[in-house]
């Protein structure tokens, strides 16, 4: 061997791998319109978020002008019924609604991920007891089951509505995880790799877990919108954190403190829409880049 | 003569499945010995428990389905004298890949499809020991060029999509010999790939087994493959040793009908004979619960003793011995 360059490292080369497998990913990405509308919202939302102090025009927790000014062009989407700024509300709200999404999200993914693996490897009594702990968990109605858990442990507590939603929506992602090694554990690679002496680490850690990492971030996107939901619905009940004021919160501000007559005997529009559309369009948008991704992932969805 | 110290040598091999209370017996009273620089040939119709006898030797028997029914493997299994089925499972695991390593059937499915080869060839030395990256590329590019892989200096990043099936065995077989085993154990390492590649895979495996100095223990249900590569032959039909010999015993003067059967029903390039003879009835599908000889349902020379009492294998000429009730007569 006449090896001229020096060994190129296994970071480096992982790195490489990645960055190939990256590339094939984008292009059958970019083929999908409907993949690139959700992820140009998803996008734009996140570059609101990151530069919300630069952009909203003031303060979204002092007073700025007298309560309940309709749009004009200085307070673009009005005030509301303390005079505080809707739009400086809605961007900051941004913010909080996508960092407790994703965080949500990815603490989900990562429950679901040990508890499928572990059960979907060992199988036998290990297996038996996961599941049937994951079917008490996936019986109890999860809205109920959330303002409990908020009420008891959370009230105004971010941090805690992030453990909230993921210790109650990591189930679905732990059965597929399972059913998914389940049928990784059998492949002929596996066996091979076991009559060479592979441990059941290394098996886990090398065979395993590449190969249901697709599915996994396929879920994790579903499971951002699912997260962001829950936080909405949890905020708008009243059950948020009034430091971190999110889309959800504005919400049940209008609802709490009559933005349903506050235009002059008429609901408050630019108090209630704004935030309401804002919500079905990040869910919308993450769900079109979920789809996308499924597709690539299962090439036998893109027939239909 | 058999040369060389004994490095296998199983003993009453019985495994069952117990499955809900019932036994249902695959493969019983197997003994077999492999000695050093030997390659053995186990040969047997489908389905007559040689992968599950490789398997058990191995430790890798894999638990099957959602009901779980589980393996009993009886006897003993001694390798360098040592027990394998009574050592913990980390030592054999350890064992495993390093001392005594196998060749799947099937290549293309043996390869992880999103590993890259280099990485999968390496496996069993990541397995065993801590190892500096750099060793165990220059280790895998120096078996993968052994094992006559082209251009292996370039191609240990590819992925297994990418080479052809001929490829991918050899790429199991540097694979297997990469620690230095002293025992492979070969389950139809060719019957997946056609007659030309075929050929090149035994000559590769009959110059690594010098090259290594390797034992083999290979399974196929291929006679021209046994002939060419085996000293020892095996002959296994519905669970069970029913012939054993040296090869040129078992190809020249069998003994057992079933064995005759089954040369009768291969075509051979130095016989004056053109008709082929099958034989009658039809494979016994595991479990096997037949009384007397297994093979008395098809043969031709049944007589009632056979319906009702077990051939034990006895020595019917020097090295070569043979279950069969009639073995002196026929």
């Amino acid at each position: 061997m006449t090896e001229k360059k020096p060994a190129v490292s296994r970071t480096r080369m992982r790195l490489n791998q990645l960055i190939k497998g990256a590339r094939e990913f984008a292009a059958i990405y970019r083929s999908s319109t409907p993949g690139l509308v959700g992820l140009a919202i998803l996008m734009f939302l996140v570059l609101t978020a990151v530069f919300a102090p630069y952009i909203s025009p003031y303060d979204p927790y002092t007073r700025v002008d007298r309560p309940l000014r309709p749009p004009s062009d200085k307070y673009l989407l009005g005030t509301n019924d303390i005079g505080q700024d809707i739009f400086s509300e809605l961007i900051y709200g941004t913010r909080v609604s996508l960092t407790i999404g994703f965080l949500a999200a990815l603490f989900t993914v990562v429950i679901g991920t040990l508890v499928g693996v572990v059960s979907g490897f060992m199988g036998g009594s290990v297996d038996e007891v996961l599941m049937r702990f994951t079917d008490v968990i996936m019986i109890l109605p999860s809205i109920p089951l959330l303002i409990l858990l908020m009420a008891i442990f959370g009230r105004q507590s971010y941090l805690i509505m992030i453990l909230a939603i993921s210790i109650t929506g990591w189930t679905g992602t732990a059965r597929m995880v399972r059913s998914s090694t389940m049928s990784i554990k059998e492949r002929t690679y596996v066996e091979a790799s076991k009559a060479i002496g592979a441990g059941e680490g290394h098996i886990i850690l090398k065979h395993v877990l590449p190969n249901v990492s697709p599915l996994i971030i396929a879920t994790m996107i579903y499971q951002v919108a699912g997260a962001m939901m829950s936080e909405a619905g949890l905020s708008f009940l009243g059950l948020g954190d009034p430091g971190h004021k999110s889309w959800g919160m504005v919400l049940h501000y209008a609802q709490t403190s009559g933005g349903w007559y506050a235009n002059q005997g008429y609901p408050a529009w630019w108090w209630i829409i704004p935030p309401g559309l804002l919500i079905a369009f990040t869910v919308a948008s993450l769900v079109l880049i979920g789809q996308t991704m499924e597709e690539i992932i299962n090439p036998r969805l893109r027939m239909r | 003569m058999r040369v060389g110290n004994e490095l296998l040598r199983v003993k009453d091999l019985k495994v069952s499945l117990i499955d809900g209370g019932g036994y249902k017996t695959i493969i019983d009273d197997v003994s077999l010995s492999i000695h050093e620089g030997e390659t053995v040939g186990l040969i047997g119709p489908t389905g007559s428990g040689k992968t599950v006898t490789a398997k058990a030797i191995l430790g890798v028997l894999q638990p099957i389905g959602a009901a779980r029914p589980q393996w009993s493997i009886e006897g003993e299994v001694l390798y360098r004298g040592r027990d394998l089925l009574k050592i913990s499972g980390e030592e054999f695991r350890r064992l495993r890949g390093d001392e005594v390593s196998m060749i799947f059937q099937k290549p293309a499915g043996s390869l992880n499809p999103i590993l890259e080869v280099g990485e999968q060839t390496g496996e069993p030395v990541d397995a065993h020991e801590e190892i500096e990256r750099r060793r165990l590329r220059e280790m895998v590019i120096d078996h993968l060029g052994r094992v006559e892989l082209p251009d292996a200096g370039r191609r240990f990043r590819w992925f297994p999509h990418q080479f052809s099936g001929g490829e991918a065995q050899r790429i199991m077989i540097a694979s297997a010999l990469i620690c230095n085993p002293s025992l492979v154990v070969a389950d139809e390492p060719t019957s997946d790939l056609d007659v030309t590649i075929q050929r090149q895979v035994l000559e590769l495996l009959k110059r690594v087994k010098g090259e290594f100095g390797l034992s083999m223990l290979l399974i196929t249900h291929d006679l021209g493959v046994i002939a060419e590569m085996s000293d020892y032959v095996y002959v296994m039909y519905a669970g069970r040793i029913i012939e054993h010999g040296d090869v040129y015993g078992i190809f020249e003067d069998p003994t057992h009908p079933f064995t005759r059967g089954l040369l009768r029903s291969t075509p051979r390039i130095d016989s004056d004979r053109f008709e082929l003879i099958d034989m009658p009835g039809e494979l016994p599908q595991p479990p096997y619960d037949i009384p007397g000889c297994v093979f008395h349902p098809r043969c031709s020379q049944v007589t009632d003793a056979c319906r009702e009492k077990k051939p034990v294998l006895t020595e019917c000429r020097p090295g070569h011995h043979v279950a069969c009730l009639r073995a002196g007569e026929i």
